[in-house]
């Protein structure tokens, strides 16, 4: 059947898009891009069945369809309701929509502790970023917040309950991209947790893109784990000849310390490609990757501040001053290191199979000549 | 020649008289203003006999607060570092182990935390970042020095004293921390 698919015709805050039958309203504004876009906490285009969950993509649909224009009578998630001919869809422009996202964040962040302070997600955070954009300026809830005592999810996983949204997304991982589960949601409504059957440490070679895809801080990287703050480091485009995963990845840099490696992202914070445990926790040496050049953030992200674009940081400048003057080295006035405690040149803590610790930092001489200020 | 300003007077050239040419008058004019101002109020003090209070919002060196039970209050979580606009801050966070909770209050902690008054321009940007309370400003001068060294300001610079060891130095730390809180509310 050589029959042209038919394209429906869909308004998304007064810009018309045709898209394919079957395509969610989410995916249609993602066609479109900007503004439009609803904000997606639970949905993962690259996971089967994700979404509905968090109610953060609800849209007002103005008109049904065009053969019935009549608006449907509730909000609607935009990333399980799939487009009809002629639909217009308000997101931005709908005031009821603006309403009702920000109950949603205040309902997400009734639970959660914004431990952003310590939280190894903060700076790329999904919540964080949601509840700027559309949260209230406080919270109205005066209750004791619902706890749980964090645990490692084997070597490299450590999962903070109390962080989390329940947005499924870990599990449908476990599921789809691993081929065996042992997590998953016990016990339900304000008990519900991500927990794993019988204490079974979780062994996949990529169970790892659980943290990539958690949306806020709950699942993070043990080895990861307070060693910087994302946006002291730089994120690089890295690859290496894997045997398990495409061995494509987004190295964050300190120096040349890898601290971190994670998947490459899109725009919608999504994964490209999933990668495996060990190019992920166990290749933390600069030597292990050929580095291709500094990653694409955008650049109202809190990780691009500092950071330059283009190929500017990437290969270090040539030492011109002792072939100037005849091979004498320059007379520099202060070594850093000999007075500075912080990075010191014999520690290298993306080595550190966890955080780093008091044991792990050396006490540095005082300096003497120093006078004590007076408090007036 | 037309004048610049319309302020400008024209010189009185006339010859002077005898009375203007004995000066005696012009002198005791002089001196009586002289003399006036030893009896008018001093603008100068005698420092550093005497100091000038600060005002409210002087910013002057940092300090690291405590809380009342003297753990420290910084977590390391490098707003005040990605604040700041001369880039003076540094620090290397760590994990609190057990049998540390009296010593930090979070279980991430900064274990080093300098900042260079070298690149410091007191713009109290860092504090006013600060989600927890940590860093302020103090009524205090950076002392001089004519080493570069001794201008990177480490942990032990920086920390107020402990209230659990050294109180009576922590409560005078203490009032000079409530006293930017109330000016802030």
């Amino acid at each position: 059947m050589a029959e042209e698919k038919k394209l429906f015709k869909v308004t998304i805050d007064g810009i018309t898009i045709e898209v394919e039958p079957g395509t969610t309203i989410l995916n249609a504004a993602r066609q479109i891009g900007g503004e439009v876009t609803p904000p997606a906490m639970c949905y993962y285009s690259k996971l089967k069945n994700s979404g509905g969950k968090c109610r953060t993509c609800l849209v007002e649909v103005a008109a049904g369809s065009a053969a019935d224009p009549r608006p449907m009578p509730k909000l609607v998630a935009s990333c399980r309701t799939t487009v009809m001919d002629g639909m217009v869809v308000k997101n931005t422009t709908s005031d009821r929509v603006l309403d009702a996202r920000q109950g949603v964040v205040e309902f997400l962040l009734i639970n959660h502790p914004i431990d952003c302070p310590i939280c190894d997600q903060a700076g790329e955070c999904d919540l964080q970023d949601l509840s700027y954009a559309h949260g209230a300026d406080a919270s109205r809830f005066d209750f004791q917040k619902r706890t749980f005592i964090k645990h490692n999810l084997g070597p490299y996983i450590q999962l903070h309950m109390t962080r989390c949204i329940m947005c499924f997304r870990c599990v449908y991982v476990a599921d789809q991209v691993t081929n065996k589960r042992v997590h998953g949601v016990l016990e339900r409504g304000d008990h519900a947790e991500i927990a794993t059957y019988i204490e079974k440490a979780l062994d996949n070679d990529f169970i790892g893109n659980v943290i990539d895809v958690c949306p806020v801080g709950a699942l993070t990287d043990r080895t990861f784990r307070f060693k910087s703050r994302v946006w002291f480091t730089k994120p690089v485009k890295a690859h290496r000849n894997c045997s398990k995963c495409c061995g494509k990845v987004h190295a964050w840099l300190r120096g040349d310390e890898v601290l971190r490696v994670t998947g490459r992202k899109d725009q919608w914070g999504e994964v490209e490609d999933w990668i495996c445990n060990e190019c992920r926790f166990e290749r933390k040496n600069i030597n292990d990757w050929i580095v291709e050049g500094p990653a694409e953030i955008n650049r109202h992200s809190v990780i691009s501040q500092g950071h330059y674009s283009g190929k500017v940081g990437t290969t270090k400048p040539a030492e011109t001053f002792s072939k100037v003057m005849n091979g004498r080295q320059p007379n520099l006035l202060m070594n850093i290191h000999s007075v500075s405690g912080v990075n010191p040149p014999g520690l290298n803590l993306a080595a550190l199979p966890g955080p780093a610790h008091s044991t792990d930092f050396v006490k540095k001489k005082e300096i003497n000549d120093k006078p004590s200020p007076e408090v007036k | 020649m037309e004048s610049l300003t319309q302020r400008a007077k024209p010189v009185d050239r006339r010859p002077m008289n005898w009375l203007e040419k004995i000066y005696l008058w012009e002198i005791f004019k002089g001196m009586s203003i002289t003399l006036k101002h030893f009896f008018k109020k001093k603008v100068t003090i005698q420092y550093p006999e005497q100091t000038r209070p600060f005002s409210p919002v002087f910013r002057g060196l940092h300090i690291l607060n405590r809380d009342e039970e003297g753990r420290e209050r910084c977590t390391a979580c490098g707003l005040c570092a990605v604040a700041c606009p001369a880039e003076a801050i540094t620090m290397e966070a760590a994990e609190r182990l057990p049998g540390e909770e009296d010593l930090y209050r979070e279980e991430k902690y900064a274990a080093r935390y300098e900042i260079n008054m070298l690149r410091c321009i007191f713009c109290g940007l860092c504090e006013e970042a600060c989600p927890k309370d940590a860093i302020y400003l103090s009524e205090t001068f950076a002392p001089a020095n004519y080493s570069r060294k001794s201008f990177i300001y480490a942990k032990d610079d920086l920390l107020i004293p402990d209230p659990v060891t050294n109180p009576e130095e922590y409560a005078k730390a203490k009032g000079l921390i409530d006293k930017k809180k109330n000016l802030k509310s």
